[in-house]
């Protein structure tokens, strides 16, 4: 157990050097003088020249990088060009309403998925069953820039019930979780149905009922418990993917969160920043499915002996 | 009745793609404006509305079909071919260059797709090319990594070793002998590439990254529309449809292919 832990915590080192690698690429291999499109075509030379010092293009690609890693040791991300102000504290002050999304769309989604998968599961072909699967089908064909304007269509102007956007009001956060949480639980409740009816064919299963135990035991019991191992996985990969898939729904709510300031920092050229968002979101997405692949391993005996 | 409703995805696309295409001849003005008709509904004579600038509707949403269906079958063929070499490769000659390949994959892996391609797409600038570029640049990964599990399962069939033992060339080899045999589960992923492309091009495009105005494209519309939400909802709902409709027809052909091909999912 312990060797493999380790092992795997030296692949997402690896893994981790390798994206802070391909993002200083993608910063400097891009064609095009990145002063050139920060400042535009008609800027003064001297202009050019004192930006390309603070940006440190005046070295070596090799020094460049050097730097630059040395930084990240640091939890040093460099400075915002727009905000003049250091990226890493731009980010922390990003975090709260970032993780307050997703934690409240989290649990949306698995408030909505896990009575619609059940239900879907245990009677199948039934009108629960066509409508868990619309519901599935719909949600997952709907993107987030579609059904975010549509909520606010009917919540706050028709209804006038919830804030159209920002993060001022307390009951701002309900749309912008509800367009993520719908969106995650579709995929979500697919997957629990698929998983739950495979589970639910084992021979254990059918013994479990022979012996005569209550048909609810047998579901929670029984077949959930083994059902959960693909959906925690799903929902890992949910979860670390919402900070990303949060960009479209911030930008829609205009909810600030980190999402949002990639956004800012592609429109404005903010360099530093959007290799601060880009390095960020990536971390938490790699730490999380780190996170998700350990608790499998704990939770199910195994997967712990097998691998 | 159930046998008619099985072909009813495929004619969606269908029908779709035939729209797309037919634009290009189509007598449209999706950049005529018309001061008096600005924001107003669908009705039957003005067909799907107008929008904030007095344009038609319907016109921008063909040309924004065209928009979508091209850079999604686009992508989708780039990252199909250049995946499929990488990984049928990788797998073939395995050794070093194997073990390089699948850590550069892991690396793209470790990435939140969607986020890679906005980032790369903001760097570029924008324009639909760039869009091409990012989102390919971030698709042979998936594709790359589903041909090398496949090419691993074939390897050593017999007809393999049959075909090797009569003196085919490696090339004759792989396109003759593995190729036919990797190639359903490869379709079954393309067919979900190109929805889930169609979806990322609209998101980058109402990011404001993809095809710049007076282009046309459904994210762009929907990022105008947005605006006007209270005074013409329909500038949002069409093309949200629009959008729907085709993801939806997509998917439910990709859920068919992958019965008809017997692909596990």
């Amino acid at each position: 157990m312990a060797r493999i832990i380790l092992n795997r915590l030296l692949g997402t080192l690896f893994v981790l050097f390798g994206v802070s690698l391909l993002v200083f690429l993608l910063i400097h291999l891009v064609p095009g003088d990145p002063v050139e499109v920060i400042l535009g075509e008609q800027a003064q030379a001297a202009d050019r020249e004192s930006l390309r010092l603070a940006l440190g293009l005046d070295k070596p690609m090799a020094v460049q990088w050097w730097e630059y890693m040395r930084g990240l040791l640091h939890a040093d991300l460099g400075h915002s060009l727009y905000m003049h102000r250091p990226v890493s504290e731009l980010l922390i002050e990003r975090l709260p309403a970032s993780a307050e999304l997703a934690l409240l769309s989290l649990l949306i989604a698995v408030m909505l998925a896990l009575p619609l998968g059940l239900i879907a599961a245990t009677q199948r072909g039934s009108g629960w069953d066509w409508l868990s699967s619309g519901f599935s089908l719909l949600g997952i064909a709907i993107p987030n820039f579609v059904f975010g304007p549509l909520l606010i269509l009917l919540f706050s102007i028709w209804l006038g019930w919830l804030p159209v956007s920002g993060r001022e009001q307390g009951l701002s956060i309900v749309l912008p979780a509800l367009t993520l949480g719908t969106a995650m639980a579709a995929i979500l409740s697919r997957m629990l149905r698929s998983s739950l009816l495979e589970v639910l064919g084992e021979d254990f299963v059918r013994s479990a009922r022979a012996r005569g135990l209550h048909p609810l035991r047998v579901l929670f019991r029984h077949a959930l418990n083994n059902a959960m191992l693909p959906l925690i996985t799903l929902l890992g990969l949910q979860l670390g993917g919402l900070l990303a898939g949060a960009v479209i729904t911030e930008t829609v709510f205009d909810w600030p969160g980190i999402g949002r300031l990639t956004i800012e920092a592609i429109q404005r050229r903010d360099y530093p920043l959007l290799q601060g968002c880009v390095l960020f979101i990536s971390l938490v997405y790699v730490l999380i499915n780190l996170l998700t692949d350990m608790t499998y391993r704990f939770i199910d005996p195994r997967i712990r002996v097998s691998t | 009745m159930k046998q008619y409703l099985a072909y009813l995805p495929g004619s969606l696309l269908l029908i779709w793609v035939v729209l797309a295409v037919a634009s290009l001849w189509l007598p449209l003005s999706p950049e005529h404006i018309a001061l008096e008709h600005i924001l107003q509904s669908p009705t039957l004579a003005n067909g799907l509305g107008y929008d904030d600038l007095g344009r038609p509707v319907l016109d921008r949403l063909l040309l924004g079909a065209r928009t979508s269906l091209a850079v999604a079958f686009a992508v989708m063929l780039i990252s199909l071919v250049v995946g499929t070499v990488v990984g049928v490769l990788s797998a073939w000659w395995g050794g070093y260059a194997d073990q390089l390949l699948m850590r550069i994959t892991d690396i793209f892996l470790a990435f939140p797709g969607i986020l890679l391609a906005l980032a790369l797409a903001g760097l570029l600038g924008p324009g639909i090319l760039n869009v091409v570029i990012a989102l390919s640049v971030v698709g042979w990964v998936g594709f790359a990594r589903l041909a090398r599990a496949q090419v691993l399962v074939v390897r050593e069939r017999e007809h393999l070793q049959a075909a090797r033992a009569l003196g085919s060339s490696q090339w004759r080899c792989l396109w003759q002998h593995v190729l036919p045999l990797i190639a359903a589960p490869l379709i079954v992923e393309a067919t979900f590439a190109v929805s889930g492309l169609i979806v990322a091009e609209a998101g980058l495009s109402f990011l404001g990254l993809g095809v710049q105005p007076p282009a046309s494209s459904w994210g762009s519309m929907l990022c105008d529309g947005a605006r006007y939400l209270l005074v013409a909802p329909h500038l949002v709902v069409i093309p949200g449809l629009a959008l729907m409709s085709i993801v939806l027809a997509v998917n439910l052909l990709g859920d068919q292919l992958r019965d008809r091909l017997d692909v596990k999912a």
